[in-house]
């Protein structure tokens, strides 16, 4: 089978410094499929070559087994996209989004009327058909964002930052109705920096750093592969002193960051005991997640 | 900048949905926009035409109200198409990012550049209407050559619109629109036979408007309104296309070089 969106050598500079960095993608039908990385990682980029928007440097890219840029037009009668920032047309109601967007694609009035109502109610937002966008909220706006991107009923959705600055329970919402969509065969590709989010959504994550692909799988695989299985912080004033003289018996592996020590290991069960007996410290046990991950392929120093 | 920023326009019928969006946003403010855009050179007619008009006994072989109806058409047309332009076309590619959700559609930039000045080109035929209305209420043509300016304030919009996106794709912000309004339009208004004929002007600066578009309307609308048939009437329409087109041209490969990074 041919991958739905494929990248082979992508690259792409912007004013001498290299965004993307020869890059390698196969992305199959069906799957939801992530795309990590820290603020500046290229991957905004990585998705708009991907579109067919802007030209690599060099490197080919297929979507829906058509070149791009050359066929991007084409191409994207069957993609959807959910951009990071909201570009909704403020002037117009919920069902008028629909479908002045839904002209873009060619589409008839009629059959973008008809899917209205199935658009409105896949996105929660029925009873705000008639609508100002400035009277949504946050969530509402994001909602509204995706029923619009699947108004040509796309194959293929792009997600830039799908729940970025939204509260727990519209990102739950968001979660769910994407993972319709995989369900109902449509392939995912989304960026994100929130892990719990790449955990719980993708079938497969790439971490990008500095414009290249540095770990790619499954999000248990990435875990198993990159990480020891437990981690165990420590917390407390004395955390420091405790890291310099206890830690390294431990841990073969364990980074201070402030006040916190976080130690990986293969068996929690010794340094556990060990904590028990500290009466300064604090400590929390838990196994190794995607954040772990990601912390340590691309650092914990800041971005940007 | 790459070569392919240069390539031809590939013009397709693409545009007319995103004509049809702007007009949809239009008519849920059509009253206050029919009033900026009528109501403003109205008052400015009205006002010179019968103010300033009393102190003259003509102008041009006309009172100076019918001098200055045909002046006020073309830059009130000017006007309509420099304002969709730059402040409502900035406003949907940066700040609303409208361009952005349209371009992420089966529809190229070129298609979007189009329709904005189509769009624009469309505000000045709606404004250069309404003007050529109140000059029939007022009696002051009564030729049916004035039809003609109809379709010649869209060709003023189509040529204010395409110059003035060049100004659109390389605004970093709102201000910047001043120089061109202070710098272009203004002197453009004072020098273009408007309000006065061009002939009245220092050698220098007739020679400097010979080559505004805005002179060469002018000089279709006058006559038009006077029911004569313009002289050198094909000059002046093929330089108002040769702004049009060459501004289309300019303004696109800025905007593919503004959108590429």
């Amino acid at each position: 089978m041919n991958p739905v969106i494929q990248a082979k050598g992508l690259q792409k500079s912007y004013g001498g410094h290299c965004v993307v960095d020869g890059l390698d993608l196969s992305i199959y039908k069906g799957e939801c499929f992530g795309l990590l990385g820290p603020n500046g990682a290229g991957k905004t980029t990585t998705l708009r070559m991907l579109l067919g928007l802007i030209a690599p440097d060099a490197g080919t890219a297929t979507l829906l087994d058509l070149p791009v840029p050359q066929a991007a037009r084409e191409a994207r009668i069957k993609v959807g996209v959910v951009p990071q920032m909201d570009n909704l047309d403020p002037d117009f109601t919920v069902a008028e989004n629909l479908l002045v967007y839904g002209r873009y694609f060619g589409m008839q009035d009629s059959d973008i009327e008809a899917r209205i109502p199935d658009l409105l109610d896949f996105a929660s937002l029925t009873s705000k058909r008639d609508a100002k966008v400035p009277t949504l909220s946050g969530g509402m706006k994001r909602r509204l964002t995706l029923a619009r991107a699947l108004v040509n009923d796309p194959d293929v959705v792009f997600l830039d930052e799908p729940t970025t600055g939204l509260d727990p329970q519209a990102r739950h919402l968001i979660w769910q109705r994407l993972r319709e969509l995989t369900q109902q065969g449509k392939t995912l590709l989304l960026t994100t920096h929130f892990m719990d989010e790449a955990e719980r959504l993708c079938h497969r994550l790439a971490v990008m750093d500095n414009g290249k692909l540095i770990s790619e799988g499954s999000p248990r695989e990435l875990i198993e592969r990159n990480i020891e299985p437990q981690v165990v912080e420590v917390f407390g004033e004395t955390s420091g002193q405790w890291a310099d003289m206890h830690a390294a018996n431990f841990a073969q592996r364990y980074e201070v960051s402030g006040e916190s020590v976080f130690c990986y290991v293969p068996e929690a069960q010794p340094l556990v005991m060990h904590l028990q007996a500290q009466s300064t410290l604090r400590y929390l046990h838990r196994p190794a997640n995607l954040e772990d991950v990601f912390l340590k392929l691309t650092g914990r120093e800041m971005r940007e | 900048m790459s070569m392919g920023h240069f390539a031809a326009p590939r013009l397709t019928l693409r545009f007319f949905p995103i004509w049809r969006r702007h007009w949809l946003v239009w008519r849920k403010v059509a009253a206050p926009s029919i009033l900026g855009h009528l109501a403003d050179p109205v008052i400015y007619m009205l006002g010179l035409g019968y103010g300033l008009g009393s102190l003259l006994p003509e102008m041009g072989g006309m009172s100076y109200i019918a001098f200055l109806a045909a002046g006020t058409l073309c830059y009130s047309s000017m006007n309509s198409a420099s304002f969709e332009a730059l402040y409502s076309g900035f406003a949907r590619m940066h700040e609303q990012r409208t361009w952005e959700a349209i371009l992420n559609t089966p529809v190229a930039l070129d298609d979007v550049v189009l329709s904005e000045i189509l769009w624009a080109a469309t505000k000045s035929l709606m404004s250069g209407a309404a003007v050529l209305v109140v000059i029939w209420i007022l009696g002051l043509s009564h030729s049916l050559l004035s039809l003609w300016m109809i379709p010649l304030a869209l060709l003023i919009g189509l040529a204010f619109a395409a110059i003035g996106l060049i100004m659109t794709a390389l605004a970093p912000a709102y201000d910047f629109f001043m120089y061109y309004f202070t710098l272009v339009i203004t002197p453009m208004m004072l020098l273009c036979g408007v309000f006065f004929p061009v002939s009245q002007l220092p050698e220098a600066l007739q020679a400097l408007a010979a080559a505004l578009p805005l002179t060469h309307a002018v000089d279709l609308a006058r006559p038009l309104m006077n029911g004569a048939v313009p002289p050198q009437a094909l000059m002046h329409v093929g330089v108002l296309l040769t702004y049009t087109l060459a501004g289309f041209y300019i303004s696109l490969v800025l905007f593919r070089r503004r959108l590429s990074r």
